[in-house]
């Protein structure tokens, strides 16, 4: 990816640009160390997006293993569904959402185990400052 | 900013003969929700009079403990499952408040398990009975707050549970309840309230409605803590005032959020069973200073308030966090960790334990400076030596 180029926003290069900022991010390391827990991030249409997108990403200790787009949310099971609609992924992406507070307020629906999630509130606090790193193109 | 809510309960009753309320309640059965020592004490009883008046049958669970575990709020859902109240009261400091609305979770649903009283499940709640909430002590909020901290005992480790559905639908402040409180005691718990205002005043969830709270909050204890700990029962204004302070402390916190003082005194408290109020204020200065480079225009603004206005805001907010520590002096607060008589090997040998609970905590990434597992090790080690913040 050039210096200047931006990804598109949802798409395979944007998550795998999203997996490798997250394994540069020492701050998530220390944070997610004894993390273990895969997700699905599902994308639902709203604003201009005119289907469901799905990407799987494989969280482990501190790294990301694997991240992809999936076909549909059928191909894999997780432990954890991360599920929101194109806008909010947007404003959460431009960091204009809080990644706590918007499951708080139903912006966005989670699957899993919560007390898991609620322990590891700052991981998931870097997971999003990470997001919001990757040069991001929407539709 | 974000959507956001504001929840508090239906009724909040204060002031002199705000007791008197519960002979108002309509009903069959009242489980009371307490501990051994107000029993002895004769709170129980001066709430047990008023119930009389109801023709409710009345039953006594007293065996919350400081920092209640998971086992006692079992055992006491099983009581209550039991005797079927349709009114339940929690009566005491935030032990007995926040056992009693765990217990009311599990009589309610009796399908669920503790940990599922987090704020994303709908818990559906008073179906079959209603929460009233009456403190003992002026400090915790607990009265008024969604949280619910009960200690997991296994894994010693204090669980941060919350549902807006706990909130009681009364609280009742009647400064009669608190009269006696010994100075020990309003020192740690009128320093935990003024924690939750500043603390509720800084977060990044601070909201136009839990500003207003806190703001006030502030002036009340500045000026009616140093006389309720001074005078005790010879002042009853100070008393009913910290008596609401402390509330409004609660709502302000309730609805914004708590930082890194909470969630490092959570960890000490858990790590070295130290009473809360304690084990929370003792990191107040730390943190302030450690926050200065984010928000020292609010602290300022906290300073403005209590009659601090001279100089920039960085001097106003440095005056503030010196009074704070001569209010401590003046209350008998100990400064530093190491005044309350830990040592320093015993203390190095948990800090990593130390560190990472205080990270685990929601406080952590709503402070308004996120601190790194480093940063959390040092700001430990100088509350210990009761060393200023310099980094």
């Amino acid at each position: 990816m050039g210096v200047n180029s931006l990804v598109k926003f949802p798409s395979e290069e944007w998550i795998k640009e999203f997996c490798k900022l997250l394994n540069e991010n020492k701050e998530y390391e220390e944070a997610a160390k004894d993390w273990e827990g895969d997700f699905l991030f599902i994308v639902t249409p709203d604003e201009g997006l005119d289907k469901e997108y799905v990407f799987y990403v494989d969280l482990w200790h501190g790294k990301c293993r694997e991240a992809r787009l999936l076909k549909s949310r059928d191909e894999k099971k997780t432990e954890f569904i991360y599920e929101g609609p194109y806008s909010n992924w947007k404003k959460l992406i431009k960091g204009e959402l809080d990644p706590i507070k918007s499951l708080l307020t139903r912006k966005f629906k989670l699957k899993g185990s919560m007390m898991k999630v609620m322990r590891a509130t700052k991981a998931a606090k870097e997971l999003v400052a990470t997001a919001s790193k990757v040069p991001t193109e929407f539709i | 900013m974000d959507m956001w809510f504001f929840t508090s309960p239906r009724t909040i009753v204060f002031g002199e003969g705000a007791l008197e309320h519960l002979k108002e309640l309509e009903g069959k059965k009242v489980f009371i929700v307490t501990d051994k020592v107000l029993r002895e004490l004769g709170i129980v009883d001066k709430v047990v009079e008023q119930l009389k008046e109801t023709g409710m049958e009345i039953r006594i669970f007293d065996e919350v403990e400081p920092e209640p575990s998971k086992q006692t709020v079992e055992k006491g859902a099983k009581v209550l499952s039991e005797f079927e109240p349709d009114w339940i009261i929690g009566l005491g400091g935030g032990s007995c408040m926040d056992a009693a609305k765990a217990m009311w979770v599990l009589y309610e649903r009796p399908d669920l398990t503790i940990d599922d009283i987090n704020p994303f499940e709908k818990l559906n709640l008073r179906k079959k009975a209603r929460l009233i909430n009456i403190p003992t002590t002026s400090g915790t909020g607990a009265d008024v707050t969604w949280a619910v901290v009960i200690t997991d005992t296994e894994r010693k480790v204090k669980l941060e549970l919350a549902s807006r559905e706990v909130v009681a639908d009364i609280s009742i402040l009647d400064p009669a309840l608190i009269i006696d409180l010994p100075p020990k005691l309003t020192a740690d718990t009128g320093m935990d309230a003024l924690v939750h205002a500043i603390e509720a005043y800084t977060v990044q969830w601070k909201n136009d409605f839990s500003d207003a709270l806190a703001l006030r909050a502030i002036q009340l204890i500045f000026k009616y803590l140093p006389r309720a700990f001074k005078n005790g029962k010879n002042d009853p204004e100070a008393r009913e005032k910290m008596h609401n302070a402390a509330t409004m402390s609660g709502l302000a916190f309730g609805n914004s959020q708590i930082g890194i003082v909470h969630a490092m005194g959570h960890s000490f408290g858990a790590v070295f069973k130290i009473p809360h109020g304690r084990s929370v204020a003792i990191f107040l200065p730390y943190v302030m200073e450690y926050n200065l480079s984010e928000v020292a225009n609010l602290y300022a603004e906290i300073a403005e308030a209590v009659g601090i206005t001279d100089g920039s805001d960085e001097e106003k907010a440095r005056k503030l966090i010196k009074v704070i520590r001569n209010l401590m002096k003046e209350i008998e607060e100990p400064l530093s960790i190491r005044d309350m008589g830990i040592s320093r090997e015993e203390f190095e040998a948990k800090l990593d334990e130390l560190v990472e609970k205080a990270n685990e905590s929601t406080g952590t990434i709503v402070n308004p400076r996120v601190p790194s597992g480093e940063d959390y090790r040092k700001l430990f080690l100088y509350a210990y030596e009761g060393k200023s913040v310099d980094f």
